[in-house]
């Protein structure tokens, strides 16, 4: 362990580095193998060492123009074709090229006697000769542990494997020995002594009937790298490494938003919804739409027409594809479009590294823009909580780096506190939603809250959470002095707030209305007076009239008296005899 | 080179055939240059021969510095090699023949002689 320590000491003088080629061990190694010098490349058996000088050779001639030699000690030549066929590499035709040489070195101890010193010359020369038919670069010997089992005399073997490395390095060619893992050493037989330069461990362990391929690099002399155990792989694509703990806190943070797919709680998370690549995380009990909401997140990101990646660790694909069409979303049509690929496994299939590292690639091949891991609390049958929440940190980190969104579900115990998350990444998570279940006058709705959500102004309003046709409906519930009520009891509490407020409304329009008729009435009365009134005026009217009209008759009358009776004064006499016929038409 | 080596071969083979019942000998010796070991180790072998296998053995020294390739088609890994083809079954000596009762031993001469 010490020594591990001295060596991620930054590196005096420059190295040059040789690129294996391999995913992810260029990562942690900083560039690749040291060029020039042989790595130990050790671990006990099925662990992938053979897989891993193969690829280091064949990736060289195919992505780095490097020329390789493997000299297998134990695997004959069409052996090896055979078994890499699976993995792709076509051997026989990289042989035919001139661009890789195959030589299998047969030794067998039954056929050997020794009869006195002797060195192991005739290994350099079909080394150095390969080296020189086809100028390689790069040399593969698997395992050469095989000679301490054939030759006898330890001391002249070792003296001449000394002898071997120096010999490689003197051909400037970067060299891979494999070595079986000793019961207390590295190697069975030691060959660290003589390989110091790099030394990577490869280890194959089984816990709770779980296997996960790890890697360690020993020791790199001259280099920073990597000094922790990265959880590997090896598939169909063959061999590639994780170095998701290297990754640091500097990734980039976006300010773009990306809708929740859900109206309401856009408006809620400031208007607009998530931050892309930040990392969401939906908690709660059983059966609280924490699926429906990633289906809402998912349609709505394929509907711009981004990817989306979905891990399922309970339904399976047909599963969740009917369920969500019972909600009306259909998220077949965006898997046959390809925007959306669904990864369904069960936790307990392999390992947790073997998840994250089966995740990693998904992810690196599919490229999408969405990632959705429904439900991460399941994880947890696969390995312990402190070991999930490692792995979380660590996927979260990895797609925040490539600035994915990260939408992960977790599943809370029904008796588990509100806020407690069964792995704790909580803090990890940059927009936390709870969804909850209120049980209120035997029924149990669902409430969503905002529990965090960082760089954005939120709501912390309850809304409740509705399942419908057509997708989820948020809600405002009822706040009133009853508390808050959901459901049928909002809905109750909502009917009768209206009635209350059609009765006022009722009681307003019925006093309005009586206004109005005592206008009507007060109304009627004038024009009732008024017409009173007009006819007695006109009666007065008239009576003054006739009045004015015999008077003037009378005068004219008493004119023509006068006239006739050959009066003097017209004027005087016509005044007094108008008065005196007046006087008397009084009198009659 | 090669293709005469396996006309050798061939030959040395059908010869041998006819003479398996007489104990006829083929041998190789693989050496890398003249180093100390190589001649002493040529030396041995003439002298094994000559004293045990007079007259039905056929020795043919290599030098794989000069002729690699031989050393890959023999699978030789250490140097000097003695590879007895014949008689079956194949046997490899490696060091420079400085035991020679082992030789001897492992050639079926001792045992043969005794018989």
């Amino acid at each position: 362990m010490a020594q591990q320590k001295k060596n991620t000491k930054p590196a005096v003088e420059l190295l040059q580095k040789c690129p294996t080629g391999i995913k992810g061990l260029d990562e942690i190694t900083g560039g690749g193998l040291p060029q020039g010098r042989p790595t130990l490349v050790c671990g006990g058996t099925g662990c992938g060492k053979t897989l891993m000088a193969m690829e280091f050779v064949v990736r060289g001639t195919m992505h780095y123009d490097e020329p390789g030699i493997y000299m297998s000690f134990e695997e004959k030549s069409e052996e090896l074709v055979r078994n890499f066929a699976s993995l792709g590499f076509d051997l026989n035709d990289l042989v035919a090229r001139k661009r890789l040489v195959l030589d299998y070195v047969h030794i067998d101890k039954s056929e050997i006697e020794e009869t006195g010193a002797y060195d192991l010359e005739g290994l350099f020369i079909r080394i150095g000769y390969a080296i020189n038919s086809i100028g390689a670069k790069r040399v593969v010997l698997d395992t050469i542990e095989t000679l301490f089992s054939c030759f006898a005399d330890e001391v002249i073997l070792r003296a001449e494997l000394k002898r071997l490395f120096t010999f490689l390095k003197n051909q400037g060619v970067t060299a891979i020995i494999t070595g079986e893992q000793g019961e207390r050493t590295l190697t069975r037989f030691g060959l660290e002594e003589y390989v110091a330069d790099c030394v990577i461990f490869l280890n194959h362990q089984v816990a709770e009937q779980i296997a996960t391929r790890r890697m360690r690099i020993v020791k790199y002399r001259g280099s920073a790298h990597g000094t922790n155990e990265y959880p590997f792989l090896i598939d169909k694509e063959g061999f590639s490494v994780m170095p998701v703990s290297s990754l640091g806190l500097d990734h980039a943070a976006s300010t773009e938003r990306v809708s929740t797919g859900v109206e309401r709680l856009d408006t809620m998370l400031g208007g607009k919804g998530y931050y892309r690549g930040s990392s969401i995380l939906v908690t709660g009990t059983a059966g609280t739409g924490k699926t429906s909401l990633a289906a809402h997140f998912v349609d709505a990101a394929c509907q711009r027409g981004e990817k989306c990646l979905y891990f399922a660790f309970e339904e399976s694909r047909n599963q969740i594809i009917r369920n969500m069409r019972s909600i009306g979303i259909d998220l077949e049509q965006w898997a046959n479009k390809g925007l959306l690929e669904f990864r369904n496994s069960r936790p307990t299939l392999y390992g947790l590294e073997m998840h994250l590292v089966t995740m990693h690639k998904a992810i690196e091949t599919f490229n999408p823009a969405i990632v959705v891991v429904d439900p991460i609390s399941n994880l947890i049958a696969a390995a312990s909580a402190t070991e999930v929440k490692s792995m979380l940190s660590r996927l979260i980190d990895f797609l925040k780096m490539k600035q994915i969104t990260a939408f992960c579900t977790d599943l809370t115990a029904v008796d588990g506190g509100l806020e407690r998350t069964e792995v704790g990444i909580s803090s990890l998570t940059d927009t936390w939603l709870l969804l909850q279940v209120m049980e209120e006058s035997g029924e149990r709705n669902r409430g969503l809250y905002i529990l965090k959500s960082r760089g954005m102004h939120h709501s912390n309003q309850v809304r409740e959470f509705c399942l419908s046709g057509d997708g989820i409906l948020l809600q405002d519930v009822y706040i009133g002095t009853g508390g808050v009520l959901t459901g049928s009891a909002r809905i109750g509490q909502e009917a009768k707030d209206k009635a209350e407020m059609l009765a006022r409304r009722q009681e307003i329009e019925r006093k309005q209305g009586e206004i109005e008729r005592k206008k009507a009435v007060v109304e009627a009365q004038i024009a009732a007076l008024r017409s009173g009134f007009e006819a007695e005026k006109d009666e007065l009217e008239r009576s003054i009239n006739r009045e004015q009209l015999r008077q003037n008759i009378l005068a004219e009358e008493a004119q023509t008296m006068a006239r006739t009776r050959k009066a003097d004064n017209l004027l005087s006499t016509g005044g007094s005899a108008a008065k005196g016929a007046k006087t008397r038409k009084r009198e009659r | 080179m090669s293709d005469e080596k396996q006309h050798d071969t061939t030959k040395a083979f059908e010869l041998a055939i006819e003479e398996t019942g007489k104990g006829f000998y083929v041998l190789r010796l693989y050496v890398s240059g003249l180093t100390p070991n190589s001649q002493r180790a040529i030396e041995n072998v003439r002298k094994i021969c000559t004293e045990h296998l007079e007259g039905r053995y056929q020795l043919e020294v290599i030098d794989i510095y000069q002729q690699p390739i031989f050393a890959r088609e023999g699978q030789i890994v250490a140097a000097p090699t003695l590879v007895k083809e014949l008689p079956p079954p194949l046997r490899k000596f490696i060091g420079d023949m400085s035991k020679t009762e082992r030789i001897l031993l492992g050639l079926d001469i001792r045992t043969k002689k005794q018989g």
